[in-house]
């Protein structure tokens, strides 16, 4: 049994039909992407699946169980855990409260300060910049923050929306580096991206999102070398 | 960065900044130099400060519901002043008036209170909360002019719920023969009165910034107002946090409501209309969406419209000054509004939007 399961889903902005039956999976322990152009769907995919967004039609199962009927914060105590575009930081929190919002469901204390920690060690410059308002770091920082604090609720799978999105490349590295090294940690994730260069590079499969319809799907090796992949999403002709 | 033009509205507005403080300073001269008005003492103004900060507490502790509502829905709870008034008119008709009936009330004063201050705050949060539900949630997310007008209709609503239950005349509310004349100290007299409302309001907003700033509660308030995606991710129930946030405001209300009845022992069902808009300056004074602002904010203006009259007013020989400390509380909400909307030490009304 696969640990996500998105079948056929279809998502409206009112008369927008924005995504039109997308189905994926992901494995447990695997890095899985989803790529595609600007306004493809990615965001409206992971929104429906940490249940901000409610599918007209299909469902998406977690751990084999239905999740669309649970509110979306309910979500969160049951393992899935979202880092969001833009971040999403709260800007007048210090980083170590944004860090505590991460834990809001968890109630053992030792624990969250243990997870704080680590935290502190994956980015020393959070620990360095704890008591400081989230909202006067740079955007790198803010990914940072956003990741780790995305991972202090203990989920089992971690949906990242574009973390590389206007970031500076030394930083790009630097959270797929991160990325990598949280998944080799045992983490599951979900990883949405305009760069497809980076994200097939250290995703296990892939798949191809063109307005709102999966076109492709593959492993993350195979898609690298697909000519209509380069094309349009690897800026090699 | 657009280039500044300098037109014609802001020579006027530049020119209506230079007549205000023209019409002040010409007050305070016209008082101090020409002698015109009353020549009041040290220990007058003094008198003049405290009050005026008993009553800016009343305002600061009604204006701290507008500003935390405000904070987490970006909406103008125009109710809010009717919270105030449910809590206070129930708690004395109720409570307080069968209390001091059965002689109870002077005998055991504290007691009363607390049992006064409880039923106040009950009634308070209990048409908070109603309101929040029926009238407010199911158009969230609907243009900002709805909730506004809804917000309207439901002032409305409760003014002549209650006027049905409790009728339209005037409700006496009892003396506490305990807080009832003057007390000394450092060689001034106060009325206990204002003391006890001063205090009494510190207390309530000391509490109330360490829950904001301390409680995961008070956290999840906080990232609600941010973001409410980003908090509804961290697993925070959004829909319960506001709730949360109208209750803990209507409360503040409440207690407000008690004190209120206590300074001015009579009360009807409109009696929340000044206060709440008197409230609303205050919280736009201290910036609209900042809890501080809405304490700082009220208290200012209280101090102002006590201040303001024997100080200016008179000394442009304007007969019965003191009545017209309304005017001095409007005309500094449109002063703001036009001058500095993001209040004193308020953020942008217009980036919040952003
Ligand atoms: N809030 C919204 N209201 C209306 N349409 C939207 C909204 N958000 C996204 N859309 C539309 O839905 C489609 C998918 O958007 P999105 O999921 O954000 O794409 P991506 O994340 O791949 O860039 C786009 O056509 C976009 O214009
Ligand atoms: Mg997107």
């Amino acid at each position: 049994m696969a640990l996500l399961e998105v079948n056929d889903i279809h998502s409206y902005y009112g008369n927008i039909h924005a995504l039109k039956g997308v189905a994926l999976t992901v494995e447990e322990g695997e890095i899985v992407t989803l790529i595609g152009g600007n306004g493809a769907g990615k965001t409206t995919t992971l929104r429906t699946i940490s249940g901000l967004i409610r599918p007209r039609q299909g469902n998406v199962k977690f751990q084999g169980e239905d999740i669309i009927k649970y509110a979306p914060h309910a979500l969160v105590p049951k393992g899935v855990s979202m880092v969001p575009e833009g971040r999403g930081v709260f800007a007048k929190l210090t980083v170590e409260e944004n860090l505590e919002m991460g834990a809001f469901h968890r109630n053992d204390r030792a624990g969250i300060k243990e997870d704080i920690e680590k935290s502190y060690e994956m980015f020393p410059r959070l620990g360095e910049r704890k008591t400081q308002l989230a909202g006067t770091m740079s955007g790198g920082e803010q990914q940072m923050l956003a990741v780790t604090r995305a991972l202090m609720s203990k989920p089992k799978l971690l949906l990242m929306d574009e973390p590389s999105m206007g970031l500076a490349p030394v930083l790009v590295d630097l959270i797929f580096d991160a990325i990598i090294e949280i998944n080799k940690q045992g983490m599951t994730i979900l990883l949405v991206e305009q760069n497809a260069h980076m994200a097939l590079q250290v995703a296990n499969r892939g798949y191809v999102l063109q307005t709102g319809e999966i076109v492709l799907s593959d492993d993350a090796k195979v898609l690298q070398n697909d000519p209509t992949v380069q094309k349009a999403y690897l800026g090699i002709d | 960065m657009k280039r500044k033009r300098f037109n014609y509205i802001d020579m006027v507005l530049v020119g209506l900044r230079f007549a205000i403080i023209g019409v002040v300073l010409w007050g305070i001269a016209g008082k101090f130099i020409f002698g015109i008005g009353v020549d009041y003492t040290a220990a007058d103004w003094i008198t003049f400060f405290v009050s005026g900060l008993s009553q800016g507490s009343l305002y600061a502790l009604i204006a701290l519901g507008y500003t935390m509502v405000y904070g987490v829905l970006f909406m103008i709870n125009f109710a809010h002043g009717e919270f105030f008034m449910a809590g206070s008119m129930s708690a004395a008709v109720l409570v307080a008036l069968p209390l001091d009936n059965a002689g109870y009330l002077q005998a055991y004063p504290i007691i009363s209170l607390c049992a006064i201050f409880l039923s106040s705050m009950a009634v308070s949060v209990s048409v908070a909360i109603m309101t929040e539900r029926v009238a407010y949630r199911p158009l969230r997310g609907a243009p900002r002019l709805v909730p506004l007008i809804t917000a309207i209709g439901a002032s409305f609503f409760w003014q002549y719920f209650f006027r049905g239950l409790f009728g339209s005349s005037l409700v006496p509310f009892p003396k506490f023969e305990i807080f009832d004349g003057k007390v000394g100290l450092f060689g001034l007299e106060f009325q206990k009165i204002d003391i006890m409302v001063i205090v009494t309001s510190i207390i309530v907003m000391v509490a109330l910034q360490l829950f904001v700033q301390r409680t995961r509660t008070g956290r999840a308030i906080r990232a609600v107002a941010e973001n409410k995606d980003a908090a509804t991710l961290m697993g925070i129930d959004v829909n319960r946090t506001i709730t949360t946030t109208f209750a803990i405001g209507a409360s503040m209300a409440g207690v407000a409501g008690v004190l209120y009845a206590m300074v001015f022992r009579q009360m009807n069902f409109i009696m929340g209309f000044i206060p709440g808009v008197k409230a609303f300056t205050a919280a736009v004074l201290g910036g609209i969406g900042s809890i501080p602002g809405a304490a700082l904010g009220g208290l200012f203006l209280g101090v102002i419209e006590a201040i303001g009259p024997p100080l200016f007013l008179e000394g442009l020989g304007i007969p019965g000054a003191h009545q017209l400390k309304d005017v001095i509380a409007f005309t500094m909400l449109v002063l703001v509004l036009i001058f500095r909307p993001q209040g004193i030490i308020g953020e942008k009304l217009a980036e919040k939007k952003a």
